[in-house]
Formats: structure tokens, C-alpha cells, sequence
């Protein structure tokens, strides 16, 4: 199991990990930052967080195993 | 596989090498760094660590153990210098021969001088952390700048420097500031974000000539006899791939490192991010793409087809820029002649979205000031133009 972390300040909107994770990650309307749905993930959805870790242009997704 | 060498540790080569290790690839990987710093995000240079909103410290893409945890045999501040094929080694600058079975480039780009632009202090170029940081101390400590180029780098850099408060004159040949990035419809928005908060603007002009005292940049003449005065003198006019160290090594290059489908460019040799041509799946044609998100995409496409996945790389698209209040976000490829249809919103509106078509088929959607809207909108990218109307029949 993995837990996720967010920056809310280093997001810049691009909506990746939403379109990656969608169960894990939401934006806010007004300006696209990252809405963390749950800080928690297990297998399969942990490969999708991880994938979204890495392509996260802002490196704003960081996730520690737990 | 025994031995992987990567060149080039910033988001393509350092992906590249975090999805080996992930796929189990579990020989020895040599990352290659021709930076002094280890790798960093780029795109705050222009914007947050310009404007002092993010610290230095904060850009780094990976944390200091990543590296150990990854077991990557980290090779700061060296540079690769030829590439046998024959002898499948890398020659670096400390004259050692890195062996390998696989290899990928990823080596970037440099920014693009001027003709006959010369080193001359307060006179800039932005690609690095350093040359952020040099740029910095020099906005801060002058009044009046000018900013040669008006694409996404030269009107992010523009707007922070008009935020730290100096006066700031943008130079383009062109008509429109982003015109080849978002097409004559949606540039005059950039245009008029950049005049509202009093950047002067000199279009369809060129540099002719750097004036300069004491080996410090005064300011600049344009190709119309107009003089303009600054203490710093910023040129964003684009850049170029780093392939010199790979000249007559076998690979073919042309304006980067060509690649088949699976990024492949020889026996083993796969390269990625903006150094990158490949050939793309369904466009039947190459492309090399400088987009962000685009070097963790290849990055990881390239080290899978390395291991032998043997998959396509057939991505979106995607980029934005941010300047003042404004993010353009855009999924999908802009050509400036492209037809744009909005779906969302007025162009000269706080917030709207659009649509670029060519030969019926839609090519791009951009989101201005619409993270959400844009992102949901991506689907559309690649189908028919009928597929707006359905859109507008739904009301959305």
C-alpha cells in the first residue's frame, strides 16, 4: 500500500493523474489544481498513482510505501 | 542486457531510468549528467524561480536518494563527447569509455543565440537553473528590459519581469506574440495580456544590432533604425538539439536524433525527449516535440521498448504556458493555420475553450483559464469535425 502526497503549490492543472487515476485524483473548477479523492492505494490502483507520479509535469505527486 | 548508459539526466533520461529499474531491468545503468546539477524541472525557471516564488532548492525532479535507491551510477557534471557504435561505448569528458548493450539519448536541447550574438554581461539566454539564477540577479537589479522573442519562454519571461515591476519591451519578427504556437485567433488574447499591464510591444521587428559598454549589453537598435535602452537584453528565440557529440557516429540526425516508431535508432539505441525525431504512427511523418510532459512520455516508451515491449509511441500532445493570470493549456498538435471553432466562453473573455480543425479533422483543443473544462474536452482530439456538433447538441 502506498500513500500520496500532493503539492498543491507546485500543480500546474495539466489534469494528468486524473486522467491516469481518476479514482485517486480530481481537480478544483476554478483553477485545475489537484483534488486528492484518497490518500491511500493498493494494487492495481497503485501502479496507475504511479504512473501518474511520473508523468505529473510538475512534479507535484510524490507517494511513500506504508 | 548487462550494462545500460543513458545520456542526458533530465525528464527524458531520468524516466528512462526509473522505468527500467521499474520493468526489472537489474544490470548496471550509467546516467550520464552534462549538468552540474542533478536533474531539475525546467519549466519554473520562467516563471517561479524567476520570480522568486519557488526557491532553487525546490526544482530538483527526483529526491537526492532516488538515485541510490535505483541503484543509477550518477555521473554529475560530465559529458559525452562520441559515440562508437562498433565498440558499443560512450567516450566522456573525463576520456573514460562507458560500455554498453543499450543506450538512449537523451541530450536536449540548448537555447538558440542570435547571429552574431556576443557574450556580453547583462545579455541572457534561459535554459539552465544557473542561467535562471543569473538572470534573476540581473532583472532585479536593473530597470528597463527587453525580451527578444515572443513564443511561450520569451512572454512567460516578459510577464515576470514585468511583475518584479520593470519595464519591459518584447521584440518579435512576427505579427502576433504565440502566433506559431496558438494561431492568429487565439494569439491577439496574448497580445492584449501582455499590453494591459503596459509591456511594449515591437512586432514585425528584428534585432539588428546590441549596443553595448564596458562589455555590458545598453540595449539594442531594430531593424527599422529604433534605438531602445535596457540593462538586460533577454533572447528567446528558440534552441537547438545536442547532437554535435554524436556526428559521425552511425545515427542518423537530422534536427535531432531520427527514430523509428519505437524510438529506436539503432541496434539497441533509443533516444528520447526533445532531442528526439521519431517517426509518429499515424501521422506518417516525424516530429520532435519540446514539451514537457512529452520527455516523460518518450522516456518511458524508450526504456520499455528497450527491455523489448516493442509498442509504438503514440502520444497526446499536451502543453501550457502561464503568464500573469493566464494558463493556456492545449492537448494535441496547433498549426497557426488551423480553423479554431469555440466551444466554451468568448476570446476575449476571462475563460474559454476551443477547438483547431484542419481538413475536418479536429487537431487540438485549448483550455484558456479552463483546466478542467480542457481536460475533459482531450477526447475530441484526432475525431471528425461533426463530433463538435454533437458536442453543442449536447450542450456542453
Amino acid at each position: 500500500m502506498i500513500k500520496i502526497h500532493v503539492d498543491e503549490h507546485k500543480c500546474v492543472g495539466a489534469g494528468q493523474c486524473v486522467m491516469t487515476a481518476p479514482q485517486v485524483f480530481d481537480q478544483r473548477e476554478e483553477d485545475g489544481v489537484v483534488v486528492l479523492l484518497q490518500d491511500h492505494a493498493e494494487p492495481p490502483l497503485e501502479a496507475s498513482v504511479r504512473k501518474a507520479v511520473k508523468l505529473c509535469p510538475a512534479v507535484a505527486i510524490r507517494v511513500e510505501e506504508v | 542486457m548487462e550494462r545500460v548508459v543513458i545520456v542526458g539526466a533530465s525528464v527524458a533520461g531520468l524516466t528512462a531510468a526509473e522505468t527500467l529499474r521499474e520493468e526489472g531491468f537489474a544490470g548496471e545503468l550509467v546516467l550520464v549528467n552534462g549538468e552540474q546539477h542533478a536533474g531539475y524541472d525546467r519549466p519554473p525557471l520562467s516563471k517561479a524561480v524567476l520570480n522568486g516564488r519557488m526557491p532553487p532548492s525546490e526544482v530538483a525532479l527526483r529526491p537526492a536518494e532516488f538515485y541510490l535507491e535505483h541503484r543509477i551510477d550518477h555521473r554529475v557534471g560530465v559529458r559525452a563527447e562520441a559515440l562508437d557504435l562498433r565498440d558499443r561505448t560512450v567516450l566522456i569528458d573525463t576520456g573514460e569509455r562507458l560500455g554498453f548493450d543499450g543506450l538512449i539519448v537523451a541530450t536536449g536541447l540548448r537555447a538558440r543565440p542570435l547571429p552574431g550574438q556576443s557574450a556580453l554581461g547583462g545579455l541572457h539566454m534561459l535554459r539552465t537553473l544557473d542561467d535562471a539564477q543569473q538572470l534573476r540577479a540581473d532583472l532585479l537589479a536593473s530597470s528597463r528590459v527587453i525580451v527578444v522573442g515572443a513564443g511561450f519562454l520569451g512572454s512567460e519571461v516578459a510577464a515576470t519581469a514585468r511583475e518584479l515591476g520593470r519595464d519591459v519591451t518584447i521584440v518579435d519578427p512576427l505579427g502576433l506574440p504565440m502566433l506559431r504556437q496558438l494561431g492568429r485567433d487565439v494569439a491577439p488574447g496574448v497580445l492584449q495580456a501582455h499590453r494591459s499591464r503596459g509591456v511594449d510591444l515591437r512586432l514585425q521587428r528584428v534585432v539588428r544590432s546590441f549596443h553595448e559598454k564596458d562589455g555590458r549589453v545598453t540595449g539594442v537598435t531594430l531593424d527599422d533604425d529604433e534605438p531602445i535602452e535596457a540593462q538586460v537584453v533577454v533572447v528567446a528565440i528558440g534552441s537547438i538539439p545536442n547532437t554535435e557529440w554524436l556526428q559521425g557516429s552511425g545515427l542518423m540526425l537530422d534536427d535531432g536524433v531520427v527514430c523509428d516508431e519505437f524510438c529506436r535508432a539503432g541496434e539497441g539505441v533509443y533516444a528520447a525527449g526533445d532531442v528526439a525525431r521519431w517517426q509518429h504512427p499515424r501521422l506518417g511523418t516525424s516530429l520532435r516535440i519540446e514539451h514537457r510532459m512529452h520527455a516523460a512520455e518518450q522516456g518511458i516508451a524508450a526504456a520499455r521498448n528497450l527491455l523489448g515491449a516493442g509498442v509504438p509511441f503514440d502520444p497526446l500532445p499536451y502543453f501550457w504556458t502561464d503568464f500573469y493570470d493566464v494558463k493556456v493549456q492545449v492537448f494535441g498538435r496547433i498549426d497557426p493555420d488551423d480553423e479554431v471553432t469555440l466551444l466554451s466562453g468568448d476570446l476575449e473573455g476571462r475563460s474559454f475553450t476551443a477547438a483547431y480543425v484542419c481538413d475536418g479533422s479536429i487537431t487540438a483543443v485549448l483550455g484558456w483559464n479552463a483546466p478542467r473544462q480542457v481536460r475533459r474536452l482531450n477526447p475530441l482530439v484526432g475525431q471528425r469535425v461533426e463530433a463538435l456538433q454533437s458536442l453543442a447538441a449536447a450542450g456542453a
